[in-house]
């Protein structure tokens, strides 16, 4: 198993996670994440005074799949969130030891499977 | 029938009402004297609404302080202002009214304590009238207060408020109003009265002067000022909630200035709300130029703290000035606060710019009478503005002698005010203290303080869920989660760290 930590556009996400539904990966988080990277800060003024944010609000995209489905998510997150410019982020691959149902208590592969019937509403 | 007969009693009353003369056999002076009550309640009807716009103030001073304050110093802005408001009022009206209203001498008035029926203040027994004024008076003082606690937001002591709030309305305000409104010391001098229609000096600059002492013993918040002394910025945490106060400033302050007339006559009152407005317009105006131009961008604080500060200007001239003049005293205060709100950053932590935009344009505002005061509109003995001695036929020796007068009203305020208040605020730091523990500040004084938060969502995740869901997997439940504790690290301070 993998965990897949992408750190992306905010813009970015919707599609991700519109195509990775339609290929069958329902189960996802974001985290609302704020770091620096070599995109620079932001300057903002307020009361005529300046203000520099050294880092930027970005999403923290994380995906936990089986080994072999790690290279179409990483693909699917390339697709979308990159647009050439500094600031698209970066993916972390993470080696995964244990997946655990909490309804069910079940653990394995099969918990990173969507069920038939959630597919759609997931 | 019975409808009948009770539109006849009606038609009766009203004749009875309306035509005094012809329904009964009243005398011409009967006639004058009922009109005279008229005329009186009418009055009082007025300075009733100007009343509540002016308590209404006190909301604006509240929206504006918390949109300046960061989110752990959201609910704090709540309880100090209904607090003082609670406060004040009962000093006013046990001490401050009859030091400010109470004839008495030059310096302080000596009746009218504990206002009450079957009392004579000023030498006139008490009617409903009085009263009126009386809490008329009261909503003044309260905004004056409101103005102090501006510069103290996000770290000053909760318990400093009940004692200076209790000072500044029996003592501190009382005294500066009854030198220029209650006959004392600044209703004449060398036959001048210091023109101040609304409190520009009596009310704002009283309120800034207050605000600059508890500054100083106060200090600036934790992160304001880097190793090196450059001041940094510390944002305000909701523009939105800024607007939302100033607008609710800027329509309490037609009761401000409107209700300064004190009567219909004339409605006089329609001439000082359009001056107050123009130069609240140019404030904005003259704000939104000036940080344009410092900053290249259009700064929404500042648009609001230049409404501020042109109300504040014309507060003085408003019922003084021809409209021409209005615009004029609004865009130049709209430039002060700006460049002041700025130069005062460098020294001393103001998050409101409650010194620039009340204590500035405040002294802008009073001197401005003696530049622009129109020979139309001046009080009884005054000078008119320095204007009309340079392009009018007026004496020119006359408007400079009013514009001394005015200055002194400023030095005068500045003076009184600064002393007590320094005093006052030394005493309090001596004793109960002044202010927060860094640790309390860190925390924010919402939760230190009051120990609730002012955004509960933000802190602690959804509480009501924390303890007795059912649990369907039959295992012990999770323990709730400890309440936050007061280690909340500040995400914007914390960057230099």
């Amino acid at each position: 198993m993998k965990k897949i930590e992408a750190f992306i556009r905010h813009e970015a996400f919707e599609p991700i996670r519109t195509e990775l539904l339609e290929k069958g990966f329902p189960s996802l988080s974001i985290i609302e994440a704020k770091g620096s990277g070599r995109q620079k800060g932001i300057v903002e003024q307020y009361r005529g005074s300046t203000l520099t944010v050294n880092v930027r609000p970005k999403l923290k995209l994380e995906v936990v799949v089986e080994d072999k489905d790690k290279p179409l998510v990483v693909e699917t997150i390339l697709k979308h969130a990159r647009t050439g410019e500094v600031g698209d982020g970066k993916i972390f691959v993470l080696p995964v030891e244990e997946a655990i149902r909490i309804r069910t208590g079940e653990g394995g592969e099969p918990v990173l499977q969507a069920h038939e019937e959630e597919e759609t509403t997931a | 029938m019975k409808r009948k007969l009770g539109l006849a009693a009606l038609l009766a009353a009203f004749a009875a009402l309306v035509l005094p003369a012809v329904a009964s056999a009243a005398t011409l002076p009967e006639v004058a004297t009922g009109l005279e009550e008229k005329v009186g309640e009418l009055n009082m009807t007025w300075v009733a609404v100007a009343c509540v716009l002016v308590f209404l103030m006190q909301c604006g001073f509240m929206f504006l302080e918390i949109g300046f304050s960061r989110q752990k110093n959201a609910g704090t802005g709540v309880a100090k202002v209904l607090v003082n408001f609670a406060i004040v009022t009962l000093a006013w009206w046990a001490i401050g009214y009859g030091i400010a209203e109470g004839g008495g001498n030059n310096f302080f008035g000596d009746s009218g304590f504990f206002f009450h029926f079957d009392q004579t203040v000023a030498g006139e027994a008490v009617t409903g009238e009085s009263a009126m004024l009386m809490l008329y008076g009261m909503a003044f003082c309260a905004v004056s207060l409101a103005i102090v606690w501006g510069t103290t937001l996000e770290r000053i002591k909760f318990g400093a408020y009940v004692v200076y709030a209790a000072v500044f309305g029996a003592i501190i305000y009382p005294l500066v109003a009854h030198a220029v409104w209650g006959g004392g010391l600044l209703s004449d001098i060398g036959g001048k009265p210091v023109m101040d229609f609304a409190g520009s000096s009596v009310v704002h600059l009283t309120g800034a002067v207050g605000a600059l002492a508890a500054l100083l013993l106060l200090g600036a918040r934790k992160g304001k000022y880097d190793a090196n002394g450059n001041p940094r910025v510390i944002p305000g945490h909701s523009m939105p909630l800024v607007g939302l106060g100033v607008i609710i400033l800027w329509i309490g302050w037609f009761g401000f200035n409107g209700g300064s007339t004190f009567e219909t006559a004339g409605s006089f009152f329609g001439e000082v709300m359009l001056n107050t407005q123009l130069a609240a317009a140019a404030g904005v105006i003259g704000a939104s130029i000036a940080v344009y131009l410092k900053s290249r961008s259009l700064d929404v604080g500042m648009a609001g703290n230049g409404a501020i500060a042109g109300l504040v200007g014309i507060t003085a001239p408003s019922g003084y000035v021809e409209y021409w003049a209005a615009p004029i005293v609004g865009i130049v205060a709209g430039f002060l606060v700006v460049f002041a709100v700025l130069a005062i950053d460098k020294l001393l932590d103001d998050p409101v710019g409650a010194l620039s935009a009340h204590g500035l344009a405040g002294i802008w505002g009073t001197l401005s009478v003696g530049l622009f005061a129109s020979p139309r509109l001046i009080a009884e003995g005054a000078g008119p503005g320095v204007w009309y001695g340079i392009f009018g036929d007026q004496p020119l020796s006359n408007s400079l002698g009013q514009l001394g007068v005015q200055g002194l009203a400023v030095l005068f305020t500045f003076v009184v005010v600064f002393a007590i208040s320094i005093v006052t605020f030394a005493l309090i730091k001596a004793t109960i203290g002044l202010r927060v523990s860094d640790e309390e500040e860190e925390a924010g004084l919402d939760i230190s303080s009051h120990g609730m938060y002012g955004y509960p969502e933000q802190f602690i995740p959804q509480p009501e869920y924390s303890t007795g869901l059912p649990n369907t997997m039959g295992v012990p439940p999770v323990p709730a989660a400890a309440p936050a504790q007061m280690t909340a690290t500040e995400s914007l301070g914390g960057l230099d760290a």
